[in-house]
């Protein structure tokens, strides 16, 4: 926890400290890790010069095999071979059996909601296979950068729900990450293209992967990106077009439905290439070997492949529309379509997306790594290494949230596309006469009936007095912070009675699983992870010594009395002799201590800074 | 951090008024929110990101109540202490009512036309008017302080909103459909 990370804006806090901070793009189909180095954003390749990492995890009873290796083994180990885990993010029991048909592993229903992969290693759920991949990139940015990682920036989709978010905050602290903030793909992409261009103006972002399906509207001005509106699919993607070919092959070489797991991954592959073939050339040729032996040999021309995807990339567009509509505009006043995502290599994407906006789409980053890439620039912003006053991202929630009333009739508190962090009430009253309790769903999503939207969370308020029917004042507040996470909280006003749940999604994981689990990845390595807290510890120490003395320097004569300035000192001078030292309780114990010392200072300076904001002047004016 | 208990108009160093100049309040809000905003103290202590919290939760209800004008008229009337009584239940004018009566049956017909998505654009544009044309008035009344005037067409507004809304979903229902 760093201190003062209040630096005025456009002073750094410790120039010659660069603080190692990664971007991830955890991706269905690939994953990337990129960071800032001299100024430049760039993603990291692996020891053999690859960039992409397969979202591919293969357990097997000697261990874990993440990337490329295990993607190989896809086709002949497909129940130990996990791969488009994203899918699976946050999704309860009910919505895998509703993507099982295509999903070719064995599920264990477990005594908590997450689902469970059963494999040759253990059964596992969606945020440990993440939580994998998460720490290959996460090892790869460190023996990349030489030094532990400060935090990292992890993109999801615009369009996830709060489970889905959750969940992958959830895989990131399996893997011992820190995460500085959840960004949402379309703006990581956003921040790729408008930092290198410095474009004001409205924009979409496109952003078609292996798996999920996002559209955002964005404004872009003077260095501060407002997301207007979100929409999407989260469950469409490249992957679909490659079933559609599949299913398509199927049908030429007469493959039975009930083909095995083998048989369809090689289907799967033998689309996959021949989509990408389309890509560049007008026919693909294909040779699809058959579960006897013998082969079936055919040929797909483009035309035939439109006519597949068609009605899919007719899907997105009409989510565009939609919200196009929610930002309140119309395709024409939209100036640039940025392109994101392996699937807009597909030249039929480009041609129906650039028809519907009436302009040529941007293609120039790889689209493969442009989300990665602007994840990279705001986890460097965000951990302090430039002043962040040039840039500002501004959220919106994707989906509406409410609560279940009467009747099993959703009441929207936040509407989509408001604005993060936000926080509103509603009163509810009792209808019975003498209730104490009072059961409260939290529920997600734009349908009437809550059977229709997505639960969240179940949770009681009780000790209600007894009263007469509507006589209570039940105030039920959601408050929303700025990774898109919810927590809500009911008030009984009358009596005063509380309850609270900060939404763990039905889906996730409860705390008492995350802490088994990363006891079990601790005990692999115990004596790395000591000595690695102790240097974080270390290093946060250094950090907070070198701000606070800046800060100081800098208006701790106008901000403080003699008097006030004391405890600060004294806490400040134990901080700077615990850090030498090896133990990092201690360290951290003296950090706490001067953070506390210096709460009234820290309020200080922040209404500083805001006074002189709200005097209507250029902070740089005061500098 | 920020003082929760001003207004908003003063928080944004606006005049305290109806007419809003939409720039120079999303001028105002991008300068504080690049000061208060999370992302600021995302490795600050609990105590910073708790005030950053508050503070930009605090100016994002703020923006939406002064960008939007019917909010914005109820909150103008709260602050002036004219809040119309919603229980007492003071009737509408007759010929106003008379006119949204037409509209809802107007709308409710809108799915029996031969083609529905034309007309459901079209009876938008005529409602979007409509409202426009509102809040215009809402503008003069508010600037004569002609606050129980004022009270009765932000309730008209209220009225004409929902009537909006509810064709706009329809229009996506229908938008929908097609495909």
């Amino acid at each position: 926890m760093a201190l003062l990370q209040i630096a005025e804006p456009g002073q750094s806090t410790a120039p010659h400290q660069h603080r190692l901070a990664a971007g991830i793009d955890l991706g269905t189909t690939n994953s990337l890790v990129a960071t800032v180095r001299s100024g430049r954003a760039e993603t990291l390749p692996d020891d053999t010069g690859e960039h992409l990492l397969p979202s591919v995890v293969r357990y097997t009873a000697g261990g874990v095999v993440v990337g490329r290796v295990a993607r190989a083994a896809a086709a002949d180990d497909p129940l130990n071979t996990v791969a488009s885990v994203k899918r699976l993010m946050g999704r309860g029991v009910d919505d895998v059996r509703s993507l099982g048909s295509r999903l070719p592993y064995e599920f264990r229903q477990t005594e908590t909601a997450v689902p469970r992969i059963h494999t040759a290693g253990g059964d596992v759920s969606a945020m440990e296979v993440s939580a994998e991949i998460l720490r290959v990139l996460a090892h790869r940015a460190e023996a990349s950068l030489g030094g532990p990682l400060s935090g990292v920036v992890i993109t999801v989709p615009a369009y996830f729900d709060d489970a889905q978010r959750q969940a992958t905050k959830d895989a990131a602290r399996l893997a011992g990450l820190n995460v500085l903030r959840l960004l949402n793909e379309p703006t990581a992409a956003a921040v790729a293209y408008g930092l290198d261009r410095g474009a004001d103006g409205v924009h979409a972002i496109y952003d078609l992967g292996g798996g999920t399906f996002d559209i955002s509207i964005l404004r872009l001005h003077r260095g501060v990106f407002e997301v207007m509106a979100t929409g999407g699919d989260s469950a469409l993607g490249g992957d679909d077009f490659d079933h559609a070919v599949a299913r398509w092959i199927m049908r030429q070489a007469g493959i039975r439905d009930d083909a095995g797991h083998h048989q369809l991954r090689r289907l799967l592959r033998d689309a996959c290439a021949a989509k990408e073939a389309l890509s560049s050339s007008d026919a693909a040729e294909l040779r699809v070997e058959l579960d006897d032996g013998r082969h079936w040999e055919g040929r797909m021309d483009r035309a035939t492949f439109d006519g597949l995807v068609d009605p899919l990339i007719r899907m997105t567009i009409a989510a565009c529309r939609r919200t196009l509509r929610d930002a309140g505009i119309g395709p024409q006043d939209v100036e640039q379509v940025v392109m994101v995502g392996g699937s807009t290599r597909v030249p039929r994407v480009r041609e129906l997306v650039g028809e519907f906006f009436g302009r040529p789409p941007l293609v120039d980053i790889d689209p493969d790594r442009v989300v990665a890439i602007g994840a990279a620039i705001q986890a460097d912003a965000l951990a302090g290494n430039k002043s962040g006053d040039d840039m500002l991202l501004l959220d919106v929630i994707p989906l509406s949230l409410g609560l279940e009333t009467m009747g099993g009739l959703t009441e929207r508190l936040i509407p989509r596309n408001t604005t993060i962090p936000v926080a509103r009430a509603q009163e509810f009253t009792t209808f019975k006469d003498g209730q104490t309790a009072i059961a409260l769903h939290v529920v997600q999503g734009e349908r009437e009936l809550v059977a229709d939207n997505r639960s969240l969370a179940r949770f009681e308020l009780r000790g209600i007095p007894p009263m007469v029917a509507g006589a209570a004042r039940i105030r039920v507040t959601y408050s929303v912070d700025a990774d898109g996470l919810l927590h809500v909280e009911a008030e009984e006003q009358t009596s005063g009675v509380k309850a609270a749940v900060t939404v763990k999604p039905s889906y996730g994981l409860t705390d008492d699983e995350i802490a088994g689990m990363l006891r079990d990845s601790m005990d692999h390595a115990r004596a790395d992870m000591v000595a690695r807290q102790l240097r974080e510890e270390q290093v946060e120490a250094e950090r907070v010594i070198e701000a606070l003395r800046a800060a100081l320097a800098a208006d701790g004569e106008a901000l403080l009395t003699a008097e006030e300035r004391q405890p600060v000192d004294e806490a400040l001078a134990s901080l700077a002799a615990a850090a030498g030292g090896g133990d990092t309780a201690v360290i951290r114990r003296a950090r706490e201590s001067l953070e506390k010392a210096c709460e009234p200072y820290v309020e200080r300076r922040m209404n500083a800074s805001i006074r002189r904001a709200m005097a209507g002047r250029k902070v740089e004016e005061f500098e | 951090m920020l003082d929760l208990t001003q207004n908003y108009f003063d928080l944004f160093g606006l005049p305290v008024g109806f007419d809003v100049d939409p720039e120079s309040l999303s001028e105002r809000y991008r300068e504080l929110q690049r000061v208060v905003h999370p992302d600021r103290y995302v490795s600050g202590t609990e105590q910073e990101r708790r005030l950053s919290m508050q503070g930009a939760t605090f100016l994002n209800e703020a923006l939406e109540t002064l960008r939007d004008p019917l909010l914005r008229g109820q909150y103008l009337l709260r602050l002036k202490g004219a809040e119309p009584d919603l229980q007492r239940g003071q009737p509408m004018a007759p010929a106003f009512l008379m006119d949204q009566l037409e509209l809802r049956e107007e709308l409710a017909e809108l799915r029996t036309r031969p083609d529905p998505l034309a007309a459901a654009g079209a009876f938008i544009v005529r409602v979007r008017h409509r409202v426009d044309e509102l809040v215009g008035r809402l503008g003069e009344q508010f600037a004569a302080e002609a606050l129980p005037a004022a009270a009765e067409l932000v309730r008209e507004l209220q009225f004409l909103r929902k009537l909006q809304v509810e064709a706009e979903n329809l229009e996506a229902e229908l938008e929908d459909e097609l495909l």
